[in-house]
């Protein structure tokens, strides 16, 4: 009997461990900084895409309607896993989407509008990378969901079916 | 085309994966010679691989960024040096290393065993082969090195600049052939014990590649060190970061195998203990892996969190360890012919005494880096486990440890008396006096500081002593221990007599104390292929009137937009003066770090030795034969 004991000891012993590592992989240990949340938008001046004309930021968030304000380009490979999700997102009444071209090629960006449909409510373009500086942003994709001219949630890569359902649920409360 | 050609040449290996397997299986139920397509087909699967490598390769070089690791990874303005070097920068190029030097080492191993027994050698080859399919399988499935992107986008995202770095760029290959290496011994221990093979002549057999893979293993942990040391810019060169651990958890074991192994060799004693450092040595770098890129851990190290391919490793890694276990339980018997008696006064002794000292250093390392893990998941509260703790637990317990590496080996195998030994006595109370003279100088906690410098002086006294008198007749153990004598002591001098500065400065600033001035000259400005770079000039004046003159640099890359801090350091044979300099946001201020570290480059120079030990102790071998 003492025999049979120590390797069910081991044996049970390692299946914790393997528990504890596969619950351990569900919360992944990515360090996120607390982003201050309802802070006030900046104000910028921005080419609408594809044309000249300019407007700024106060024209384009105007009143109650929440904004989704979403860094992309032709050339972010992650922009196009999230681009369903915006498709989806526009659908919702209340919800406007700003896109933000960021650095981008005119000639490429259209295409890439054109090939994978057109999700925004207004397009403007950031040629130099400067109005992605104002809002703090890291790199593309990124996402802000304002209301009222604070950013309500800033999200830092692409947009997954989870973050979409927590944007919908967050304008329709 | 080179994407389309390495991805094939992948598919391929798996399918010769499956032709090996048969006719090893084939040949292990009639083993009257070892067939000779085994053989062939373990070169092929190894070409293939080598194919498909070169084929990620040419990708890079040519920046071909329709391939979406290379787009993820590379830029056109980087040089050429980095491209290629970048193959093994990133998450799916390294693991393709892996394999890579996985079929390698099969392909080795069946030329180096041919005196082995064939049901041995076949066996060895099926566990390693059941590895290599595990890694096939993980590369192509969660990893794959050769997902095409479409369109093709005009530029990369660019390798993040703190990797692109000489020492950086050879660390993972020569750290791999370490842990890999471990996977042949993982292998072949699990077939002798199934085998009932673990033998005298099994013990001399593997010896080689225990020591090989310890060489390597050691070797790039010191190529990590280094870099750190003078990349990161804190002017350290070991942080306990859970990422350096789990490369230090399979170094303790292996160290501890190779003492084993001796033993094993000498008198077919700690068979078991063999086995089962065997068995954890290659677990334990497989646990590395897992903790490294399944982003459980966040580190430097970690290229991707992506859960698919933590779970698959974490699957993998535990059917490994049921596999051994399975193996252990059933096959595994004592030899009863072995006479079990040790003498408590002999080097088997002293040798199982240190196997439990290096098996508490081992628990205390596993601990520090697990330990957050569970507490998370039990608790959800996150903490990080630093450097005091192990300090704490470790620092004690190197005095006995010291202790037992200066006396083991001067006592004989079986039985052995200390008598004629007074010399042993009359080093320890010179080492005593030493260490009491030279701590008593400085404001440091006197008691551990002592004791730990006096063993660490006894066992270099003992080591240069037996360099003379012993005729260099255990060349290979007295240069280790009297390499592991000298990092002790290094690294113990280094933090007792360390000096560190930390101020603002600007263009112009002078900054004075008791010693020296640091005087803020100049900045200069330069562009270069793929940075910017800033050099500040800083003259160093101390006292006695010498002046040394700094220039640390910052770099601001392109691609991706990071800035590194390259400090400059001035390497010298008693201290390394080392400075780095950062911006402070929004201001003409730069941060300056000036430190005078000393025995810097001797806590290099003391871990080359400790590995010549492991080499010459090849050589010597070979030599013999």
């Amino acid at each position: 009997m003492k025999i049979k004991l120590l390797p069910i000891t081991v044996t049970f012993l390692f299946l914790i461990f393997f528990l504890v590592f596969f619950l351990g992989l569900k919360n992944p240990n990515i360090y996120k900084p607390n982003i201050n949340e309802k802070k006030e938008i900046p104000f910028f001046t921005a080419k609408l895409f594809n044309s000249t004309t300019s407007i700024n930021s106060n024209e384009i968030f105007v009143g109650k309607n929440f904004y989704l304000l979403n860094i992309w380009s032709s050339w972010c490979v992650p922009c196009r896993y999230e681009h369903e999700f915006l498709i989806k997102l526009n659908k919702e009444e209340n919800l406007k989407i700003v896109g933000l071209n960021y650095k981008d090629n005119v000639k490429n960006a259209k295409n890439y509008l054109e090939e994978l449909s057109n999700p925004y409510d207004i397009s403007i373009s950031d040629k130099s990378g400067l109005i992605a500086i104002e809002w703090g942003a890291y790199g593309v994709p990124e996402t802000f969901l304002i209301h009222e001219k604070k950013i309500l949630k800033k999200i830092i890569g692409p947009i997954t079916s989870d973050l979409m359902k927590e944007i919908k649920e967050l304008i329709n409360l | 085309m080179a994407s389309l050609i390495g991805f094939y040449s992948l598919v391929l290996g798996v399918i010769i994966s499956f032709i090996i397997t048969f006719f090893s299986v084939k040949n292990f139920k009639e083993p009257i010679v070892f067939d000779k397509k085994i053989i062939h087909f373990s070169f092929l699967q190894f070409f293939l691989v080598l194919i498909s490598f070169l084929g990620l390769i040419v990708s890079f070089v040519n920046s071909d960024f329709s391939n979406e690791t290379v787009f993820n990874n590379s830029h056109t303005t980087k040089p050429l040096f980095y491209k290629i070097t970048g193959t093994w920068g990133n998450h799916e190029g390294s693991l393709l290393l892996w394999l890579l030097v996985l079929t390698l080492f099969a392909v080795l191993f069946i030329i180096k065993s041919n005196k082995q027994p064939t049901r041995y050698r076949i066996l060895t080859l099926l566990f390693q082969q059941l590895i290599i399919l595990g890694f096939f399988i993980f590369v192509l499935k969660t990893s794959s090195p050769f997902n095409y992107i479409y369109p093709v986008p005009n530029e990369g995202l660019g390798l993040n600049p703190i990797l692109q770095d000489p020492a950086l760029a050879i660390h993972p290959p020569i750290l791999y052939l370490g842990y890999v290496g471990s996977s042949i011994i993982f292998s072949s221990t699990l077939a002798a014990v199934v085998l009932n093979y673990i033998s005298k002549e099994w013990a001399s057999h593997i010896k080689d590649w225990v020591i090989i893979s310890w060489i390597f293993l050691t070797l790039g942990i010191l190529l990590g060190s280094i870099w750190a040391y003078y990349e990161l810019g804190w002017g350290g060169f070991w942080f306990w970061d859970p990422v350096e651990n789990v490369s230090l958890m399979p170094w303790l074991a292996l160290t501890t195998l190779i003492h084993c192994i001796l033993v094993l060799e000498k008198r077919l004693l700690l068979t078991s203990w063999v086995v089962i450092l065997s068995i954890s040595t290659f677990t334990l770098s497989m646990c590395g892996t897992f903790l490294v890129r399944s982003g459980i851990l966040n580190s430097v190290h970690t290229f991707a969190n992506d859960p698919e391919r933590g779970l698959f490793i974490l699957i993998f890694l535990f059917s490994l360890i049921f596999m051994s276990l399975f193996v252990f339980f059933f096959f595994y018997r004592e030899n009863d012919k072995t006479d079990y008696s040790i003498f408590f006064l002999s080097k088997e002794t002293s040798i199982i005494v240190n196997n439990w000292f290096m098996m508490y250093f081992l628990s205390v390392v596993l601990i520090g880096t697990t330990y957050p893990i569970f507490l998370e998941v039990i608790s959800s509260e996150k903490i990080s486990v630093g450097p005091p703790f192990y300090n704490k637990l470790i620092a004690p317990f190197l005095i006995p440890f010291l202790f037992f590496m200066a006396i083991g080996p001067k006592l004989k195998w079986v039985k052995s008396d200390l008598s004629d030994k007074i010399y042993l006595i009359l080093f320890l109370i010179i080492s005593l006096f030493l260490s009491i003279f030279i701590v008593q100088n400085f404001k440091i906690e006197f008691l551990l500081n002592t004791i730990l410098i006096t063993f660490a002086f006894y066992l270099f006294f003992i080591t240069v002593r037996d360099f003379v008198s012993k005729k260099y007749k255990n060349l290979s153990q007295n240069l280790a221990h009297f390499g592991f004598s000298l990092f002790i002591l290094s690294i113990l001098f280094n933090n007792i007599f360390a000096t560190e500065v930390i101020t603002n400065l600007k263009v112009g600033d002078t900054f004075k104390t008791e010693k020296f001035n640091i005087n803020f000259e100049s900045l200069s400005q330069k562009n270069k292929q793929n940075y910017k770079s800033i050099v500040g000039k800083l003259i160093i004046e101390n006292s006695k009137g010498s002046i040394e003159v700094m220039e640390p640099e910052l770099r601001i890359y392109n691609q991706p937009n990071i800035s590194t801090s390259e400090a400059d350091i001035k390497t010298g044979f008693l201290n390394d003066k080392f400075m780095t300099i950062n911006i402070v946001q929004n201001q003409e201020y730069f941060n300056v770090r000036y430190q005078i570290k000393p025995f810097m480059i001797w806590i290099w120079f003391s871990i080359l030795l400790i590995t010549s030990g492991g080499l010459i102790s090849m050589l010597k071998k070979k030599y013999e034969n």
